[in-house]
């Protein structure tokens, strides 16, 4: 029994880690409508950008975010002002093959630069430091801080959507684009700074998953359908939806494995799946997809 | 003054002479070709056959699908187990596997369609990931480590090695033109008409009186139906089947390359695309990584600079179909019959 809710327990925390990929994919899609396919691929991007920070500066992987993130925050705000911004339009296919084959680019570059060995970025005694909770329970450090990360981070996006200036431009292209541009908003400078956040978020869940575990060049694809599972399950345009997705998809994984090791991304799957079949808006549904 | 609808073009009473001696030449090369020619000729039909399929898929129907490896892998599988489960001849598994399939892709549709747009291409992906590993758990198939073709059913397609190089010649051929004519026909009847006038407008077509859910649902069935035939031929030529092969998302990426650059909504795109895919294919295969990192960029250069793709760019350049699918208008027309 009490591995039972240890493994639960440790899929919540799981969760966590799968709320920063979807928070990311859902800021994009909540404010231009896009679906970023190249979101796995730019998450494990990030990581080998940390991963060379921490090479060549010799500091610890926490530290690194301080040239990573605003790396990304860069690459983002370019990517999308420079290529993905042509491909918004009333036809779904442009942006959608656009991120495909950037998708690919990447993938095959890190694989020709950093060859397809496994990697890990190294951040001392906290990989392994863990709490007892009770008797059978251990909380692992690094899962429990990647968690509390992601909830504060979420709940910052959900008060900064709505207080802040940028917040309300978000939303109001989101809701009206034409408007919104009578109003004086640039859109394509929204957009770019959209994607920048989104490729933040992206960065802080890269190194965490160089932290937690190994990486290598093609790993991006299935932490893209993790994230997009996340957003479907908790509903489109609900930040706190991507935490409950993300906990309900590590659950359901940590349970596969529980029953066999083969089973577990098997298992967050089929849950997804039955969740769409049982309940297709999600679970906290707030804008629809139309 | 009279007017009339017509279909054919005079480029196209031209294309569709030159396929026809196409064809033809086609059909003789197991006389006077190499196996090596064969071999490349077949992989060159089934992936031009796929990309086909892709292409009525989202090109028409609107239904960008990343996940189409699912119909190719279950295609794959599909052989194994008739095969050596239920002792069916080998070729007749290609017929049976892409009717199975269109059963199968039935309960997919009914989960997948609850997607709209983008979500759609990611959730068939997730149905693809639920193929590739739920078969990696089953142990009578080999498991993750997959099987072989036992000997007794590849040489029940011929007694000697050049009878059965030449039988699966011939059945990539008969599949790739009965694909393409199958499409062919398909978009000219009211059927395509309703599938373009989706493609252009959901609203509007919807409002003409267009089951815009039924159109959809039929172009979906009828691409499982050939992905999943063209699979089980795929792997009659392999031999070898793993999970992770015949269910990966390379498939699909060589297909939406192909379309993208050859032209998409068109069916002399994919034509086009396939040829440059294996034009590039052979010099550039020695440098791996380098080649897919080229037709990425290529297919995103294409994207945003001709969304029509090189066809796209010819045909508008030269007003030229060589397969026309549109219905074009002559107004004061002599009405002559035919």
């Amino acid at each position: 029994m009490i591995e039972w809710i240890n493994s639960i327990i440790q899929g919540v925390l799981t969760g966590g880690l799968y709320a920063l990929f979807a928070a990311g994919l859902a800021i994009i899609f909540g404010v231009m409508r896009l679906v970023n396919i190249a979101h796995g691929d730019l998450i494990v991007l990030a990581a080998f950008v940390a991963m060379v920070v921490i090479e060549t500066t010799g500091v610890d992987p926490f530290v690194s975010m301080v040239a990573v993130l605003p790396f990304m925050f860069f690459f983002g705000y370019v990517l999308q002002r420079g290529i993905l911004n042509y491909t918004l339009g009333d036809d779904l296919l442009p942006p959608l093959l656009v991120t495909f084959g950037i998708s690919i680019v990447i993938q095959n570059l890190l694989l020709e630069i950093f060859s397809a060995d496994s990697q890990r970025l190294k951040a001392g005694p906290i990989e392994v430091s863990s709490v007892q909770l009770v008797e059978g329970i251990e909380l692992g450090i690094l899962p429990l801080v990647v968690f509390v990360i992601a909830v504060v981070l979420i709940a910052g996006l959900q008060i900064g959507f709505s207080r802040t200036r940028l917040g309300r431009a978000f939303r109001a292209t989101s809701d009206d684009p034409s408007t919104a541009r009578l109003m004086g908003i640039n859109q394509k400078h929204v957009f770019g700074l959209a994607m920048a956040v989104s490729l933040v978020l992206v960065a802080i869940a890269g190194i965490f998953i160089g932290i937690r575990t190994n990486f290598d060049p093609a790993l991006g694809p299935t932490r893209l359908l993790f994230a997009f599972e996340a957003v479907i399950i908790g509903g489109l345009g609900s930040m706190w939806g991507t935490l409950a997705g993300g906990v309900i998809l590590g659950v359901a994984q940590n349970i596969g494995a529980k029953i066999d090791p083969g089973w577990q991304f098997l298992a967050g799957h089929i849950a997804f799946l039955v969740i769409l079949v049982l309940r297709p808006n999600g679970l906290f549904p707030r804008t629809r997809d139309d | 003054m009279t007017s009339r609808v017509v279909h054919s073009t005079r480029a196209s009473r031209i294309g569709m002479s030159v396929a026809a001696v196409l064809i033809l030449v086609l059909l003789t090369v197991p006389w006077w070709g190499d196996r090596a020619t064969m071999r490349l000729l077949v992989e060159i039909f089934y992936i031009l056959a796929l990309a086909q399929l892709w292409n009525l898929l989202a090109g028409y129907g609107g239904l960008v699908s990343v996940g189409q490896q699912a119909f190719v892998g279950l295609g794959g599988y599909l052989l194994f187990i008739l095969v050596i489960f239920l002792d069916i001849g080998t070729i007749w598994t290609v017929p049976m596997a892409g009717v199975l399939g269109a059963v199968i892709s039935l309960p997919i549709a009914f989960i997948v369609f609850r997607l709209r747009g983008h979500y759609f291409a990611i959730g068939t992906w997730v149905v693809a990931e639920v193929f590739l590993l739920g078969f990696a758990q089953v142990k009578a198939l080999g498991g993750g480590s997959g099987m072989s073709l036992p000997i007794a059913a590849i040489k029940s397609i011929a007694a000697s090695r050049a009878d059965r190089d030449a039988t699966i010649y011939w059945l990539a051929l008969a599949l790739a033109v009965a694909v393409i004519a199958g499409i062919y026909l398909l978009l000219r009847s009211r059927y395509g008409l309703a599938l373009t006038a989706i493609r252009d407008s959901e609203e509007a077509s919807r409002s003409l009186g267009v089951d815009n859910f039924r159109a959809k649902l039929l172009v979906y069935i009828l691409a499982a139906f050939g992905t999943s035939a063209i699979g089980a031929l795929i792997y009659i030529t392999k031999i070898r089947i793993t999970p992770s092969a015949a269910f990966d998302i390379n498939w699909t990426v060589t297909i939406i390359f192909i379309v993208v650059i050859g032209g998409i909504g068109s069916i002399e795109g994919p034509i086009v695309g396939t040829l440059i895919f294996f034009l590039l294919r052979e010099p550039l295969a020695p440098y791996g990584t380098w080649y897919l990192i080229l037709l990425g960029v290529t297919a995103v250069v294409v994207m945003l600079k001709a969304p029509k793709g090189l066809w796209g760019l010819f045909a508008e350049r030269f007003d030229i179909a060589l397969f026309p699918v549109q219905r074009r208008l002559l107004l004061g027309a002599v009405d002559k019959p035919g």
